[in-house]
């Protein structure tokens, strides 16, 4: 059974169709890279599986909640859905830890104590023990990153939604956000990543999905569409980018 | 407990109440016309003139904008004749009103000023234009844009602060309305039906304002 | 006849500063109160709240404070209810007063990045605990200057409750000079001790947005 089922779903913002009837099977485990030229929709599928956007048809079920239903508690589907943005969202006005220590105080009640041990233990797996009380204005884009993926990672999340982590960092600081990603990936956690970094999506993507104008145009194991890309759409995409 | 709003017995004083809306709209457009010409003024003065000037202008500023309205009325209504200055109360409301507005736009033209790079006002001068034409065409063209939405706001303001004129019996709507409570006893319709005027009056200033505005800095 | 010095003059006029003082710091505090209400369901994104709170604010920005004074001075009489001049000033300023805070904080608010929404939403924090934990903590501090900034409005607004018959600095400066016939001399002074009520406030205003600028 999947973890997260997408179904022919379709979005248009004003006259403009961005999702033009998406379906999807995510399981458990999975890595689903999602690539494709900016405007082909792959952002906003991802923002629709947490409940940040709207859907007009079609449904997605995530971790057996209904997304896009009237009555839908959000609430209980974002406790299992974690999302990292491409620009960071940290609370500047709180610290690493306490950015990190919210949500699971606030939203699941725990005490700031056992919060404070959940923080230390997911700072340390994404490498900033030392960076607990520092605030994020002192962080690196690089090590922003890694405290908004710590602060996702705090929830226990079943699946983890990346929209395009990687992009609003200077190149040099890319590898140290992937690397963290390629761990939790090793370690069995859902992802599912929109992302410009080909060679990451190959090495370590478990299922590639390719976009274009608002559909799934090709998928499969990412080695074998990189190496042989049935759609000239897709050959056109990795000759640029690749 | 169950009382009837009566309305109806508006009716027969529409007269006073109307001549009471004109002479506030009159008030209005007046104060604000001389107004942003004292605050053009003093903008420019505060900014381009003497040291001694700009220390002037900014005691007005303070003066004015930390002090009541009322308070400069009646100041100028019942304080000023014991300096031998009599005004009339009609005088003295279009007076107080000019020197209110002209304090507050000193203070948001003075803003706008500041907010034009310095280099504009350099390019200007080597294209060998004048002091004037450069504050003229280069300076004060620009902060009006910048400013224009503050200024409307401001506007707006003073307009609703001059219901106060009513109180040295300037025959504004506030005392048209006033006039008729005294005379029906119908206090709260007679304020709510001005009170609604007022209201009216604001929202269409704010669209005018801003169709205004359009049409001035057409360009850009 | 009664002779007034300089200083009883003067005397007089500080003791209704007073009430001046008190009035100005109900009305900031409540209004502050109310204005924290209206500004949780302003940005609430709840259509039926949105639109009261824009009518609420339309009215009290859009209409005289002394018209709103009458108003409440002559409204609530209807309902059979003895309306004190107090009653009446405090409503009134209140409410006037909370028009002006919730557009002002309405605009702190609307400042923080989008970003901060959905960081705190995809946390599956609820609306309330977003304002309460992430957007307020950072918006409260672009809003003390202007907030500051509005209270001087608040001290000059009071001086209308004297229309009413409200007896603070502006009603007891008309009485002193119909007292004594030197009303250069005592609006004068009244306008100088509101001066020295307003200014430290506009001054400190003005620094705390001078350093916020400087700190971005």
């Amino acid at each position: 059974m999947s973890l997260v089922s997408i179904r022919d779903v379709r979005k248009s913002f004003g006259a403009n169709e961005v999702l033009k009837g998406v379906s999807l099977d995510i399981a458990k485990g999975d890595v689903v890279a999602i690539i494709g030229r900016s405007g082909s929709g792959k952002s906003t599928l991802l923002r629709c599986i947490n409940g940040l956007e709207t859907y007009q048809s079609g449904s997605i079920i995530a971790d057996g909640i209904e997304v896009g239903g009237a009555s839908t508690n959000l609430r209980e589907l974002r406790r299992h859905v974690g999302m990292v943005f491409q620009q960071f969202n940290l609370f500047p006005h709180l610290t690493a830890a306490e950015n990190v220590m919210l949500a699971p105080t606030v939203v699941n009640k725990v005490s700031k104590a056992e919060a404070r041990a959940t923080a230390a233990e997911v700072l340390a797996k994404v490498g900033l023990s030392e960076k607990m009380d520092a605030y994020p204005s002192e962080l690196s884009g690089g090590q922003q990153q890694r405290v908004a993926i710590a602060r996702s990672l705090a929830m226990r999340p079943k699946v983890l939604l990346c929209d395009e982590i990687t992009s609003a960092l200077d190149p040099e600081l890319v590898n140290e956000v992937l690397r963290v990603v390629e761990q939790l990936a090793r370690e069995g956690m859902t992802l599912i990543l929109v992302t410009h970094e080909m060679r990451f999506a190959r090495d370590v993507g478990t299922k590639l999905v390719f976009m274009h104008h608002g559909k799934v145009h090709e998928e499969g194991v990412p080695k074998e569409v990189f190496a042989a890309p049935r759609t000239p759409e897709l050959q056109q995409f990795v000759g640029q980018v690749g | 407990m169950s009382y009837k709003l009566q309305f109806a017995e508006l009716l027969p004083y529409w007269n006073v109440l109307l001549q009471g809306l004109i002479f506030t709209i009159v008030l209005t457009v007046v104060s604000t016309v001389a107004g942003i010409a004292v605050g053009t003024a003093g903008a420019s003065a505060r900014t381009f003139g003497p040291v001694w000037l700009g220390r002037i202008v900014a005691v007005y500023v303070e003066l004015i904008r930390n002090t009541p309205f009322i308070v400069q009325l009646f100041f100028i209504f019942f304080g000023l004749p014991a300096l031998g200055l009599k005004l009339s109360e009609t005088t003295a409301a279009f007076l107080a009103m000019v020197i209110n507005l002209g304090a507050y736009s000193t203070e948001i033209i003075r803003a706008g000023i500041e907010a034009v790079p310095k280099g504009h006002i350099e390019a200007g001068l080597s294209l060998a234009m004048t002091k004037w034409e450069v504050l003229r065409r280069i300076v004060l063209n620009q902060a009006f844009r910048k400013i224009y939405p503050a200024l409307s706001s401001q506007i707006i303001i003073v307009m609703l602060g001059s219901a106060v004129v009513s109180q040295i019996s300037a025959e504004d709507l506030t005392y048209a309305a006033n006039f008729v409570a005294s005379r029906n006893f119908r206090n709260f319709e007679v304020y709510l039906l001005a009170a609604l005027a007022y209201l009216v009056l604001a929202m269409l200033t704010r669209s005018l304002l801003r169709a205004l505005g359009r049409v001035i800095f057409k360009a850009r | 006849m009664l002779q007034f010095s300089f200083w009883d003059i003067l005397s007089n006029l500080l003791i209704a500063t007073q009430w001046t003082i008190v009035l100005s710091l109900i009305a900031f505090v409540c209004g502050g109160i109310v204005g924290l209400a209206l500004l949780f369901m302003r940005t609430s994104r709840i259509p039926a709240l949105e639109w009261f709170t824009k009518v609420y604010i339309e009215f009290f920005q859009g209409t005289p404070l002394l018209m709103q004074l009458f108003l409440f001075f002559f409204g609530i009489a209807l309902f059979g209810f003895e309306v004190s001049p107090w009653t009446a000033a405090t409503l009134a300023l209140t409410f006037w007063t909370s028009a002006f805070l919730t557009e002002v904080w309405r605009g702190c608010v609307e400042s923080i990045p989008k970003g901060q929404w959905e960081a705190s939403s995809s946390l599956a924090l609820s609306y309330i605990e977003q304002m309460r934990y992430v957007i307020l903590p950072q918006a409260s501090r672009i809003a003390v200057a202007p907030t500051v900034g509005f209270s001087v409005q608040v001290i000059k607004g009071t001086a209308l409750a004297s229309i009413i018959g409200f007896v603070e600095l502006t009603k007891a400066g008309t009485m002193l000079n119909n007292a004594t016939f030197r009303p250069f001399l005592v609006y004068s002074l009244v306008a100088l001790i509101y001066f020295c009520l307003c200014f430290p406030l506009s001054w400190w205003a003005k620094k705390i947005e001078g350093r916020l600028n400087v700190a971005r």
